[in-house]
């Protein structure tokens, strides 16, 4: 009941049994990416349409979740002001490994239409890394689906038992 | 009452004190004509009690404080008071203009009418007018340490806000 054995963490060669435990832990991550229900402005109505019916968040296996203790997936959506920045680092904070964060609209990559203003942050990666961003003033649904999907892409690159190399 | 006779009946009851009306279209600073509602504008010395007699006379009768904002112009600061009356069914924009200098202090009218505690502490919080005799005087949607009051002219943004950097480059500049 202790951690994961140190020595097979990113040390083993890539053979076949490897890589193919790695792209099963990959296919597993990928296929069931949780999302926190985080919503500031505009764009949380996007991401609730986003699970609507039309464009079917939940064909990819991603649900939302009310506690970020059970989620893997932050999307960022809406105007973050410095008050509410320092709320949003502590839920990221409070989400397990491994985690990912998507920054959708705007407002959560740069600041968006309300980046002259005092008490606006300009863009969430001020304050967590962001994997993926979706421009757009709200994106369609269709975007943030797509920005998922490459998420997915991105998820399914990673390697977990097999040795790290320089490229990819 | 229109606020043409309101402002006679003002003058009427202190008869000694500096109280001007300036009608819509007149000119306010050199170049400039107000475009809004005529406006009365009052010494801060006759604050409370010009706005007590105006809740409590029959003939005014004032009972809703509809608005209470501060203007910052280069010279002065104005904290401007709408005022309505739902049993008179007549309006008045009163003014007070305020010297630009620190600390900047105005009496509160929260005793008059209770929903001054949120617009003063609006005021206090955007412009840093301090309202004496408020029960709370404190910021009210800004946090609490943020440093500066950011609807003045004159107001620096700090370089960052608790390890937050203020500033984003913009990609295009090279």
């Amino acid at each position: 009941m202790g951690d994961f054995p140190q020595s097979l963490h990113h040390n083993l060669p890539g053979n076949f049994v490897t890589t193919s435990i790695d792209s099963l832990l990959n296919w597993g991550r990928a296929s069931s990416l949780w999302y926190l229900m985080f919503g500031t402005a505009c764009c949380a109505i996007e991401l609730m349409q986003a699970g609507g019916p039309r464009t079917d968040l939940d064909r990819f296996g991603s649900v939302f979740r009310a506690t970020p203790r059970q989620s893997d997936l932050l999307i960022v959506a809406g105007t973050i002001s410095y008050k509410m920045a320092i709320r949003v680092k502590r839920l990221y904070e409070q989400m397990p490994e491994p985690k990912y964060v998507i920054s959708m609209g705007s407002c959560s990559n740069c600041g968006g239409l309300f980046e002259p203003g005092y008490s606006v942050l300009k863009g969430i990666d001020k304050v967590i890394p962001v994997d993926i961003y979706v421009p757009g003033c709200p994106p369609r649904p269709e975007a943030l689906a797509e920005a998922l999907m490459t998420l997915q892409k991105k998820i399914k690159r990673e390697k977990f038992l097999v040795k790290k190399t320089d490229a990819a | 009452m229109q606020p043409k006779e309101i402002y006679l009946q003002l003058v009427k009851a202190f008869p000694d004190s500096p109280i001007t009306f300036k009608e819509a279209g007149e000119e306010i600073r050199p170049g400039v004509k107000t475009a809004g509602e005529p406006f009365v504008i009052i010494p801060k010395e006759l604050v409370l009690k010009v706005l007590e007699m105006f809740r409590l006379l029959e003939t005014f009768s004032f009972d809703s404080l509809m608005s209470l904002t501060a203007v910052d112009f280069k010279d002065r600061i104005e904290v401007v008071y709408h005022l309505f009356s739902y049993r008179r069914l007549h309006r008045l924009t009163l003014k007070v203009y305020l010297e630009r200098k620190d600390p900047m202090e105005m009496p509160s009218v929260e005793g008059i009418w209770k929903t001054a505690n949120w617009l003063e502490r609006e005021v206090y919080d955007l412009f840093g007018i301090s309202f004496t005799g408020h029960s709370n005087l404190k910021r009210i949607m800004l946090p609490d340490d943020w440093i500066g009051y950011p609807l003045r002219k004159d107001y620096k943004e700090q370089e960052q806000y608790q390890g937050m950097e203020t500033t984003r480059e913009f990609p295009l500049d090279t």
